[in-house]
């Protein structure tokens, strides 16, 4: 019997049309824009001004605060301006842009795709070398990730889960990782572990991805604590604590971290980034794009310098299709339409989804008719039409007792209302709400 | 038969009796006094229960208004002047006279005025759309349209105007209660000072962006030239963040800064229309 986990879960169709396209290395663009806050956390604090010249690799950004992540420049060139640049939501972001000259990289950054597998580092230097690298999740959280490799006082991590489910539709960033740079995501694996002291480490795939599965099993044969575990296709099984479930049958309590159970959970890239800041000391300045789309030309997964503008990923597939309705960063599950294609691919950009004018039109609100799918699709247990309701008519001290903060936001309840009822929009102002009021109690 | 429903009928009596005299002791020992004066400000205050005055309703007002010796931080935007000398009366405090207040949307952005770059179609609500996105113009600070302010009115006082975008106050229903101020989450909406037949002269605009964006995003944009800064006579105009704002207070309605304002931003409502002098001279000079 597959694992997979309980409760909850919607199997919407997935569409993975990238999955056979190898990844490519997308152009250099000839400006980047490079927010300074691409992670959750306080905003990192520019450290060039206007004019500098800096490198491939450069820390042009430094760490604002204990969660945050340094920003590194993703090209060579010269600094054009500090200032307010587009962000995937249209409020100023603060952003270095930069006008590309050449490519020359740091030199202490190792360029050679030769494998190194050997590593003779204790946890802190470990540990430091990730921050250094300003890796956060790539999964799309964007937590800065050696935050999550330091538990807080009493608590141990037991078990190293890497995150290579990919359940979002459309998006293969993740799998054709796998494909590709399996060898180092195994080594990026043992990194982890070593970081936190952790003996076993499973890594779960869903069987969706056989491929995947059968040259990561391959892959770490030589390590036996390292267990390739195949999943059950089911949606969101992607998500940190369905993914514990799954594979450990922890439960993480309502309002903990996955550290309360003993567990730590970390996406392929963020394995495979960890692995390149510590044994090639290149930092976090490119990431795995998916750019896909029923009528785009040409579906394709990019290797894309950190900055580099939407618009120039979508010229690279071939150009935004006519029937285009909608462009979503991310996947369609929980990925969010963009307004405008001038906005730069950040560290939490795992695809561009170009979704068909007919296919993106939400469909008419009609009343509830009780019939209660949401609450059994609603994989943290919750009861997504009575936070909307309660939501929708203010009462935040409701919406807090009935847990809204456990909410993943993953939009099950709203995929699978057969009255198209906007579940997640109310849920998530009332999740906004109430952790505005808790965070003013505890002030 | 009958004697058993005598006996019935005697012991109810008796125990209906026992338990009025148990309750009248324990009424008096355990009685509450409240001020009678409670009740009575409460009967003089319009009972519409908005939270306008900052207390939660009109009883909790009326508490509040008991136990001041003060009424000057205390003010019903509902009843107004009226209603707060009733209260000064039942409470024999001197009445402390406020200027009315209007609320006002200060965001022109109609249709015409401000071009949609893009479409939503997620919860037709102001507070989730904002929570999602700036907005489906290039201004981030415009009104979004969707009427959460209109939801909020208890008194029927904001009028939709889908077709143009912008909601409408509507002054002689707008009592200043100031519960569209708290459901605009692009807080556009400001309580200015009420002047006679509700004339008013206000920079419609929030847009803080410099002015070159912020005039691409809209016709009648304020770019915060500072030109209606200079103008003002009474220092009722200050510019801040690109944006020029009028202390409704200080405020003569003269009228100068609607005339220099390049963009339009400056609106004047409810005024008689001007004379137009600078043709009337031109007309002269040709005849001569």
């Amino acid at each position: 019997m597959l694992k997979t986990f309980k409760p909850g879960g919607v199997h919407p169709p997935e569409n993975k049309i990238s999955a056979g396209k190898s990844i490519e290395v997308l152009a250099i663009p000839k400006t980047v824009s490079i927010p300074v806050s691409q992670h959750i956390g306080a905003p990192a604090v520019a450290l060039v001004n206007r004019g500098d010249e800096v490198k491939v690799g450069q820390v042009i950004a430094k760490s604002g605060g204990f969660v945050s992540a340094n920003i590194h420049s993703s090209v060579s060139g010269k600094v054009k301006k500090i200032d307010i640049i587009p962000d995937s939501s249209g409020y100023p972001k603060s952003g270095i842009v930069i006008d590309v000259e050449g490519d020359e990289w740091l030199e202490k950054i190792d360029r050679s795709e030769e494998l190194v597998k050997d590593f003779d580092l204790d946890s802190k230097e470990i540990v430091d070398k990730i921050m250094e690298a300003g890796i956060v999740g790539l999964g799309g959280a964007t937590f800065p990730t050696h935050v999550k490799l330091v538990p807080p006082k009493g608590m141990k991590a037991e078990i190293l889960i890497i995150n290579g489910v990919e359940c979002e539709p459309y998006l293969t960033s993740d799998h054709r990782l796998m494909l590709e740079k399996a060898n180092e995501i195994v080594v990026g694996t043992r990194l982890l572990m070593k970081a936190m002291g952790i003996e076993k480490g499973y890594i779960g795939i869903e069987n969706n991805k056989p491929d995947a599965i059968s040259l990561l099993t391959e892959k770490t044969k030589e390590y036996p604590n390292i267990k390739v575990v195949s999943l059950k296709v089911k949606y969101p099984q992607g998500g940190e604590k369905q993914l514990i479930k799954a594979i450990t049958g922890r439960e993480v309590p309502s309002g903990g971290l996955p550290i309360a159970v003993g567990t730590v959970v970390s996406n392929v890239g963020t394995a495979f980034a960890v692995y390149e800041a510590v044994q090639k000391n290149k930092p976090l300045f490119e990431r795995i794009v998916t750019v896909t789309g029923k009528s785009v030309e040409k579906p394709s997964n990019f290797k894309v310098r950190i900055g580099t503008a939407v618009s120039e990923l979508i010229e690279a597939a071939g150009g935004t299709p006519e029937d285009t309705g909608k462009i979503i960063s991310g996947g369609p599950m929980m990925g969010k339409a963009i307004a405008k294609t001038d906005v730069s691919v950040t560290k939490g950009t795992s695809g561009i989804l170009i979704i068909k004018d007919e296919e993106s039109k939400r469909r008419e609100t009609i009343a509830c008719i009780r019939c209660s799918k949401c609450v059994s699709v609603c994989p943290m247990g919750l009861e997504p039409y009575l936070l909307m309701t309660v939501s929708q008519k203010q009462m935040w001290d409701a919406v807090e007792a009935n847990k809204v903060m456990d909410c993943i936001e993953c939009g099950s309840c709203s995929y699978t209302c057969p009255s198209n009822r906007p579940l997640l929009d109310y849920i998530r102002l009332g999740k906004g709400k109430v952790g505005q009021i808790m965070r003013a109690r505890k002030n | 038969m009958s004697v058993t429903i005598l006996y019935t009928v005697i012991t109810l009596c008796v125990i209906g009796i026992a338990a009025a005299v148990i309750l009248y002791f324990v009424a008096q020992k355990f009685k509450v006094y409240e001020d009678p004066r409670i009740d009575e400000v409460e009967e003089a205050l319009p009972g519409a229960n908005c939270g306008g005055c900052g207390f939660a309703g009109c009883r909790a007002f009326a508490e509040a208004c008991v136990k001041q010796t003060n009424l000057s931080d205390l003010n019903c935007p509902v009843g107004g002047n009226d209603t707060m000398g009733n209260v000064a009366g039942i409470l024999g405090l001197e009445a402390v006279k406020t200027d009315p207040r209007v609320a006002y949307i200060r965001c022109n952005g109609t249709c015409d005025n401000r071009p949609k770059t893009n479409t939503y179609d997620g919860a037709a609500t102001c507070a989730i759309a904002s929570s999602l996105y700036s907005g489906d113009t290039d201004c981030q600070f415009g009104c979004l349209g969707y009427g959460d302010c209109v939801d909020a009115c208890d008194f029927d006082a904001i009028d939709l105007r889908a077709n143009l975008g912008v909601p409408l106050i509507l002054d002689d229903k707008c009592v200043a209660c100031g519960a569209c101020v708290d459901a605009c989450p692009k807080n556009l909406i400001e309580l200015r000072k009420k002047f006679p037949k509700d004339r008013k002269i206000v920079v419609a605009c929030r847009n803080e962006d410099k002015g070159g964006v912020a005039r691409k995003a809209c016709n009648v944009a304020c770019i915060g030239c500072g030109k209606c800064e200079k103008e003002c006579k009474f220092d009722a105009i200050t510019i801040e963040n690109n944006l020029a704002f009028i202390d409704s207070d200080k405020c003569k309605l003269c009228r100068k800064c609607v005339s220099v304002c390049p963009t339009n931003s400056i609106v004047e409502l409810n005024f008689p229309p001007r004379k137009i002098k600078t043709e009337e001279k031109e007309e002269c000079q040709t005849e001569n």
